[in-house]
């Protein structure tokens, strides 16, 4: 046996870490030590970062949609006409009725004076460009509408069945599966078609429709993570102090488990557009000419067979609605790496 | 000693699971006197904190069930309350710390608002009152900078600083009773000894009745004036801690007592263990619970199972047999 001197092994950067005088922002701070690593898991992959950048594009369309097409007519949401013809128009077709303002940005980029159909025309001469650009707006409104108001059912119900337990739980729950083992699509356009008489054609029914039979997961996830933020010690300690239900409920366990359903829900956005899109596309919801990608989309039904020669009535509110979904989606699979507990510390 | 303050009797707990039910806590008996401290000590599962919990109804119901006894505080029974009136008793006059402080804070609120919370619910305070009592207890428990780490998340502390905060809590509303269960297990040994000393100041300064629940009978001896022995949910032996210490009479506080190590011992000697393995509690016990494990087992220990009896001035046991000669009483 020789003699050595021991040298120290194995990781010291836990120690490290542990003994710097790491400073901790104050994002770090308000969010506290879990919800931290998610929102900075987030943003660490090209594809989540890619997600991002496009849900800030459309983000951007929606509110400058005004400066981009200027609005013609009373109300902006309705479609322009360039007269009432059955054919489609190519892009680049002048725009002979109801002609726009020339936007500042429109000669230097297109190097044109006069507004043409950039997009080309649908049947019935709605200019596709319109309908592309304000449908941004109805794509937010629906969605972040749809989803606040899912989530707040499922968070409710969620914490109800999951804090106080037994028949609760159970008559909650098992109500939550009924709902689940309806196709969501079919029951939504059934739905949403009884109240078209009741409510007229509008934005109403389909968002009511979807708001019914959308909410199921949400309470699902807040009821498992409710489920296990009970067990903890500080809510016994916060039993132990003394503090009402209620407000152990609200206060202690809720801010504890919600951080997930939210961040879920807010990707939840992109397939709640395009469900709505494809309400829209069956011909439920919003009048005729409404600003809607699913609408723009409907006007493609009748010249399906002929698309080789109009196809800009797909391609164009086809890949909008495609890069708007895929980018919750990008976003909301960056999320499900970080939640993952099998994750956890490793970013 | 003075008054007495909580009298808890024959309470039995008993928990349905899927597995038949489980007897946690099955006719236990003790009176704590004011300003008194009761070391509880048993192994893992005997039901220590199943009988303080049940004390302050706190047993999750389902699946637990309190199935009889009484717990007089002060003349009134806990057990009987109506459930506002026991809101009102927890963390004002029967306070409680855990075991664990890295898990008993919420992580979402700040130290202060978590404070505040007791202050403000059962004294009335308006918020500047709550804060500055908060920095005063803080600064009770030797938290330095108290007023500026208020304002931080229970991660930014350390295990001993967070215990610390938890006793603080416990005391803000100057409470009678402070049960503490199993306060320093996990912590380190320094940690540990910073604990039970700042726990015995606080007594002293306040005056108030602890009971500490623990497997460590180190940390009772240096902190406990009278030790009840659990096993298997019952109290098998109760005394005054330098009595137990000296003539423990059964066996299983003597094998307890016996497994310590001992720092005199000459010579290399294999610790002492009790052999087996502490009882399943599925069946209410009709034998001594002990007397699978037990080295002065007889027959009778087998068919029934005893109740404590004084043996000698304040100092009651739970066995057939006498110990110290070896024969049934």
């Amino acid at each position: 046996m020789t003699e050595s001197t021991p040298t120290p092994t194995g990781d010291n950067r836990l120690l490290a870490e542990a003994t710097s005088d790491r400073k901790i922002s104050w994002f770090e701070r308000t969010l506290g030590p879990d919800n931290y690593r998610i929102v900075k898991g987030l943003f660490k992959t090209p594809a989540s970062i890619v997600g991002f950048i496009l849900i800030v594009l459309f983000i951007l369309i929606a509110v400058f949609a005004p400066v981009i097409a200027p609005p013609v007519g009373n109300d902006p949401m309705k479609i322009p006409r360039d007269g009432f013809g059955g054919k489609p128009k190519d892009p680049g077709t002048a725009w002979k009725k109801n002609v726009p303002e020339v936007p500042f940005w429109y000669e230097p980029l297109t190097g044109k004076t006069e507004w043409v159909h950039l997009l080309g025309t649908a049947q019935g001469q709605y200019d596709i460009f319109y309908g592309i650009i304000w449908g941004t707006r109805t794509a937010f409104q629906t969605g972040i509408l749809v989803v606040m108001a899912t989530v707040l059912i499922g968070v409710i119900l969620g914490s109800i069945a999951a804090y106080y337990g037994g028949w609760v739980d159970n008559l909650i729950m098992r109500l939550t599966d009924i709902f689940m083992t309806l196709p969501y699509i079919m029951m939504a356009l059934i739905f949403s078609a009884v109240l078209t008489p009741v409510l007229g054609r509008s934005l109403l029914p389909p968002l009511i429709a979807m708001i019914s039979f959308g909410w199921m997961g949400y309470a699902r996830i807040i009821r498992s993570d409710i489920l296990s933020i009970k067990e903890r010690d500080f809510v016994m300690a916060a039993h132990v102090s003394g503090v009402k239900n209620g407000r152990i409920l609200f206060k202690h366990i809720l801010p504890n488990a919600i951080f997930p359903t939210l961040v879920l829900a807010s990707l939840g956005i992109g397939d709640v557009v395009l469900g709505f899109a494809a309400l829209s596309f069956l011909g439920i919801g919003t009048e005729v000419g409404y600003a809607d990608w699913g609408q723009v989309l409907s006007f493609s039904r009748n010249w399906i067979t002929s698309l080789d020669k109009y196809w800009y009535i797909v391609v164009f509110p086809g890949i909008t609605l495609t890069l708007f979904v895929m980018g919750w989606n990008l976003v909301g699979d960056a999320m499900r790496d970080v939640l993952d507990p099998r994750m956890r510390g490793k970013t | 000693m003075a008054n007495e303050l909580l009298n808890v009797q024959g309470l039995e707990t008993q928990f349905k699971t899927p597995e038949g039910i489980v007897h946690a806590v099955n006719g236990v008996s003790f009176t704590l006197n004011e300003g008194e401290t009761m070391g509880v000590v048993g192994e893992s599962g005997c039901g220590k904190s199943v009988t303080m919990l049940s004390c302050l109804r706190l047993i999750p119901q389902p699946p637990g069930k309190i199935v009889a006894g009484k717990a007089l505080f002060k003349g009134q029974d806990l057990l009987a309350m109506s459930s506002e009136d026991i809101r009102h008793v927890r963390g004002a006059q029967i306070a409680m710390v855990f075991q664990d402080p890295m898990t008993s804070l919420n992580p979402v609120m700040t130290i202060g608002k978590q404070m505040e919370e007791p202050l403000k619910l059962h004294l009335g305070f308006t918020p500047q009152q709550a804060r500055s009592r908060s920095i005063e207890l803080l600064e009770q428990v030797g938290i330095p900078r108290a007023a500026d780490r208020l304002k931080d998340y229970p991660h930014q502390y350390s295990g001993g600083m967070r215990q610390r905060v938890m006793i603080a809590m416990a005391l803000a509303c100057a409470p009678q009773i402070l049960i503490a269960d199993e306060p320093t297990t996990a912590l380190d040994v320094t940690i540990q000894a910073q604990i039970v000393e700042l726990v015995i100041r606080l007594r002293e300064e306040l005056g108030m009745a602890i009971i500490w629940i623990t497997h460590d009978l180190g940390v009772v001896a240096s902190i406990a004036h009278r030790v009840a022995v659990m096993y298997g949910g019952f109290i098998i032996e109760e005394a005054q801690i330098r009595d137990l210490y000296a003539n423990p009479r059964h066996p299983y506080t003597i094998g307890l007592l016996g497994s310590l190590p001992q720092i005199q011992e000459q010579g290399r000697k294999r610790l002492y263990s009790i052999e087996g393995m502490p009882p399943m509690l599925y069946q209410k016990p009709h034998s001594c619970p002990f007397s699978p494990r037990c080295r002065w087992v007889t027959d009778r220990c087998r068919m029934e199972n005893p109740l404590l009896e004084p043996v000698g001035e304040n100092h009651r046991v739970a066995c057939w047999v006498d110990t110290t000669t070896g024969r049934e009483r």
